[in-house]
């Protein structure tokens, strides 16, 4: 558990430090997630990599356990957004609504897009 | 102790442990009526937990830096979150390779969208110019929006505070609108989730499906990307 956490947090470190040294337009987070992905998949190929925190389910129980209560991570910072809500004073309500009409044309696009490629594709399978 | 009842509370009020355990009890709290609502939209665990403890620190006048002083051990936990949802894609990689096409088309219509749809719904409310700059990045994580309003010379705090309200808002509007639209694959509606509502809806995703939620993880991190290109270029183009 202990080596797997760690090796969890060695991935956003190395994630963290790339991205701050080369000046990435991305999350270190994200590149550590890359990073253990990339060693995920290493592991599977080579033998000599599949130990400690790589056996025997390590990383993936302790990542499990990490994403069971993903929603809990997000309650102090939006915490934060209760005390600025003096920050939507002069705006407020156009604001909300500018948020609100343009995550439902987001979610549309989205869905609609991957639904319709993925059943143009399947119908060119089909052929 | 007895000459003043009140310095128990002094003390404790200024101790991180208080705060990490108001946090930890109100959202143990939110998420058993979100799971005995059967994840109800508008039982959102976050939703609910947020404005509770928000409405605790005024009622007990604690300043915010005081709360994340023990909130902030829940908070650095995003971080090591992000790295493990390597181990959900990894488990589901067949599923995500043969889906790659479907996903890059969407993620194009879906970053395309969220900041051009932002920019010029707010410049048509007739929003002023450093408030239109800071929702333009609001479908992506709170971080990489604060960067991209800050290097647009917006206001950072504006562009979090409009990033989490567009995440509870995507989270609790998601599931009814894919039932209407009639969207089942829950690829789709996981890749939606986590573009248009990145964390919060990846968490939304991830307790309605599991496919849900390693789609929206995906959508979430490519949209990060993209979205920090897309908005000073949507920006010159669109924004007076």
């Amino acid at each position: 558990m202990l080596a797997s956490l760690s090796l969890i947090l060695l991935c956003q470190l190395i994630g963290e430090a790339v991205v701050r040294g080369l000046g990435l337009p991305l999350p270190g987070p994200v590149l550590g997630l890359l990073l253990l992905l990339i060693l995920l998949l290493a592991r599977d190929r080579f033998a000599l990599l599949a130990r400690g925190p790589l056996r025997n389910d390590g990383v993936e129980t302790a990542s499990k356990g990490l994403l069971a209560h993903l929603s809990l991570l997000f309650v102090p910072a939006g915490v934060g957004v209760v005390q600025e809500l003096d920050l939507l004073a002069s705006h407020g309500i156009a604001i909300i609504l500018v948020l609100a009409l343009s995550v439902v044309l987001t979610l549309l696009a989205t869905a609609l897009t991957f639904r319709l490629v993925s059943r143009l594709l399947k119908q060119q399978d089909a052929r | 102790m007895k000459d003043n009842p009140f310095s128990l509370w002094v003390y404790l009020s200024q101790s991180p442990l208080l705060w990490l355990t108001v946090t930890l009890l109100v959202y143990a709290t939110t998420d058993a009526v979100s799971l005995a609502t059967r994840r109800h939209p508008l039982a959102n665990p976050v939703l609910h937990a947020m404005w509770i403890i928000g409405a605790f620190l005024l009622a007990t006048g604690t300043s915010y830096t005081t709360y994340f002083a023990g909130a902030q051990f829940v908070h650095f936990l995003l971080g090591p979150a992000t790295v493990a949802l390597a181990v959900p894609l990894y488990e589901n990689r067949r599923r995500v390779v043969s889906s790659i096409v479907p996903m890059l088309v969407a993620l194009v219509a879906g970053s395309v969208t969220a900041v051009v749809s932002a920019a010029l719904l707010a410049e048509f409310a007739g929003l002023p110019r450093d408030v239109v700059l800071s929702l333009a990045p609001k479908s992506v994580t709170a971080g990489v929006a604060m960067g991209i309003a800050e290097s647009l010379h917006a206001d950072p705090s504006l562009a979090a505070v409009a990033v989490i309200l567009t995440g509870i808002m995507g989270a609790i509007i998601v599931t009814p609108l894919m039932n209407r639209t009639g969207v089942t694959d829950f690829r789709a509606r996981g890749f939606a989730a986590g573009l248009a509502a990145h964390g919060i809806g990846t968490a939304r995703a991830f307790q309605v499906d599991e496919i849900a939620g390693v789609f929206s993880g995906i959508a979430m991190s490519l949209n990060a990307l993209l979205t920090s290109f897309l908005v000073p270029l949507v920006v010159t183009l669109l924004v007076r």
